[in-house]
């Protein structure tokens, strides 16, 4: 009997996101209340060691389909994979990571399996073999209880929002390869080259996130001589300020954030943007420098377990949702601060 | 060249948002077209002016959608097409994706498809997907840069997690589009004066051709996140290193390190 419960393992260069370990530890869970086996579908390239770790985080069996041709991720093909591999398996729940590719074959797998997808949950409730999950709308300004009225009902899980995974070295399960779908003349996209990002954290991992807004700009130190277009010294001034809150999220090893209004004023690119039309986190601890707490930026960081404000303005709304504000300078705060937590901490 | 462009309308950005008697409200904040959307709309008037061609807007929404098409329209499009059904109410996303892809086939010939990432009311993100995966033409989503296209080749930067993936693509396709490839331009004096009179043709859902898809995913209940009780505390000091000295050890006491 084929089991109930699968999960999918979002990988790059043969390494599983983490969230895709927290999908194969959630649907483990799921599956023991069903009654049911875990199975875990890995679709890549060199793809041994991942099957192994799947197991260890929870999968009875693990499905690989391992061919040069899924190497690099792509979505025809991966969500042929996919497909191929559901077969005519009858599955109650099948979970994805809400990551990039995760979201995008899982909506490939809607269509493909004629259902529907609960997009990037927070919460999952069980009743019977129904789910009921928790998401947040309106980046998070509303929660909307959703449910799937086909099968399998396919549900993309918020990274960090489930329990953290623990491997158990001593389970075991099977691993059975399944032979890839798509011929590669029949593939219409061809990846033709990859540049990495910039180092550091990635803001939707990171546990601690240090973000820099407008006030960087309000410093009282002189840039270079040979800058002398007005927006390039804003964006030098600003960039110091930055420098400070790179420093200090090190120290912590957490991510850089920034407002909108830092990102659009070119302070620092685009992938560093908190809030509405930015990234939507919830790290442990969330640092704001310089930033006011307009309703865009709040909706991207208020679950955020401990917030932290400094801003010379004591009227900043977002004072209101910090449980620690400083009401000051982040040129003045900021050094003593890294120097503060470096020794706390040790380093 | 021939592109549609989907756009939908959605709350402001800036709107409060709460829950009355089970429905969503978005009190008096105006209704607008949805801001990634807007970088769909660039991008698709970038590749016509380049290349030569149309740009068709394509919207499923009721009578306010056509504020998200005369933004669209008043930004450059050429023409515009407005699903209003009222059986879509209430319409999950592969149900939209279905009537979408359905009117672009519908409206024929067209080479590119583009989307915005995602919609700010909603926030699913999948209806690129779902709608190539309909058509069955390559997606590539999350585009960050086009580098050339030509009348059947694509090349672009995508944005993911650990860096840029450049794909080659055939066309047609579907595109979605991220905020790095470029502002969107405001919309002309003209512009805004040729939407206002434009007429924008009204199709029902078997206009395109197919039948009423159901919805699969239902939201029975919406509601406001939990009241979070923050207990602000302002660390004060006779100097920025008393009060970062202070800051710290709160912070360590919080045991979130
Ligand atoms: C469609 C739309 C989408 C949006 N999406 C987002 C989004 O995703 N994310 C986002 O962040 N915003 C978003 N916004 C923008 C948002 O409305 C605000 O404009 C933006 O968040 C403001 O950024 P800020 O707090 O850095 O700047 P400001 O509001 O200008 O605040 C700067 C703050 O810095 C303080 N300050 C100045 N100097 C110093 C100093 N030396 N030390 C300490 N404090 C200082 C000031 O007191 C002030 O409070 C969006 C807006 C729209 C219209
Ligand atoms: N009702 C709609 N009409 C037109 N386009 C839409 C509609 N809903 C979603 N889209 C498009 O699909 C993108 C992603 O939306 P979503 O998947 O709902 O987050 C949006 O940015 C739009 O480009």
């Amino acid at each position: 009997m084929a089991n109930r419960v699968w999960a999918y393992v979002d990988q790059f260069k043969s390494q599983a996101l983490l969230a895709s370990w927290e999908v194969v530890f959630t649907g483990r869970k799921l599956a023991d209340q069903l009654g049911s086996g875990l199975t875990v579908l890995v679709i890549g390239s060199h793809l041994d060691a991942l099957a192994k770790a799947a197991i260890e985080y929870g999968a009875d069996e693990v499905l690989l389909v391992d061919d040069p041709s899924l190497e690099d991720y792509r979505a025809s093909p991966y969500a042929a994979a996919l497909a191929g591999a559901v077969g005519e398996n009858k599955l109650d729940i099948f979970l994805f990571p809400t990551t990039t590719r995760g979201r995008e074959v899982a909506g490939m797998a809607a269509i493909d399996l004629n259902t529907g997808v609960l997009v990037d949950v927070t919460e999952i409730k069980l009743d019977g073999d129904k789910v009921t999950a928790i998401r947040p709308v309106y980046a998070g300004k509303l929660l909307s209880e959703v449910v799937c009225n086909a099968k399998p009902q396919l549900v993309t899980l918020r990274g960090r929002a489930f329990e953290k995974p623990v491997p158990d070295a001593g389970r075991t399960g099977t691993v059975t390869k399944l032979p890839t779908v798509m011929a590669e003349d029949e593939i219409k996209l061809k990846v033709t080259g990859y540049q990495a990002a910039e180092g550091g954290v990635s803001l939707t991992d990171a546990s601690v996130i240090v973000s820099g807004g407008r006030g960087t700009s309000n410093n009282s130190a002189e840039p270079p001589a040979e800058i002398t277009d007005e927006s390039e010294k804003e964006i030098w001034k600003a960039q110091q300020g930055f420098i400070l809150i790179n420093d200090l999220a090190s120290v912590l090893d957490g991510a850089v954030g920034a407002s909108r209004a830092a990102v659009d004023a070119g302070y620092v690119p685009y992938v560093h943007q908190v809030g509405q039309t930015g990234k939507v986190v919830s790290p442990d601890l969330y640092i704001a420098c310089g930033i006011s707490g307009a309703i865009q930026h709040l909706a991207g960081m208020r679950s955020s377990k401990v917030i932290v404000a400094i801003n010379k303005d004591p009227e900043a709304p977002i004072f209101k949702y910090a449980r620690f504000g400083v009401v000051g300078d982040l040129y003045k705060i900021l050094p003593p601060l890294t120097a503060a937590m470096k020794e706390r901490l040790e380093k | 060249m021939k592109i549609i462009v989907c756009v939908k309308q959605v709350p402001d950005s800036a709107a409060a948002m709460s829950v009355e008697d089970g429905k969503i409200s978005w009190g008096d904040a105006p209704l607008v077209i949805n801001p990634w959307d807007e970088y769909a709309v660039e991008a698709a008037l970038r590749l016509t002016e380049a290349q030569g061609g149309d740009v068709i807007a394509l919207s499923l929404g009721d009578e306010n959608a056509k504020e998200a098409i005369k933004h669209a329209l008043a930004m450059g499009c050429s023409e515009a097409i407005l699903v209003n059904d009222p059986a879509m109410a209430g319409a999950d996303t592969q149900a939209v994706a279905r009537v979408l892809a359905a009117a672009i086939q519908k409206i024929g010939g067209a080479d590119i498809v583009v989307f915005g990432k995602q919609a700010i009311d909603s926030d699913v993100g999948a209806t690129p997907s779902m709608v190539a995966r309909l058509l069955g033409w390559p997606a590539v989503t999350l585009v960050s840069e086009i580098v050339e296209c030509t009348q059947s080749e694509i090349k672009a930067s995508r944005a993911m997690e650990e860096g840029r993936q450049q794909v080659a693509a055939e066309l047609p396709v579907v595109l979605s589009i991220v905020k790095d490839y470029g502002e969107p331009r405001y919309p002309s004096f003209m512009g805004i004066r040729k939407a206002a009179r434009a007429s924008v043709p009204e199709w029902t859902v078997a206009d395109t051709g197919i039948d009423l898809p159901s919805a699969v995913v239902t939201w029975p209940n919406v509601m406001a996140p939990p009241e979070r009780e923050v207990t602000n505390e302002i660390i004060e000091g006779s100097n920025p290193e008393e009060i970062a000295a202070k800051l710290a050890d709160k912070i360590m006491e919080e045991k979130v390190l």
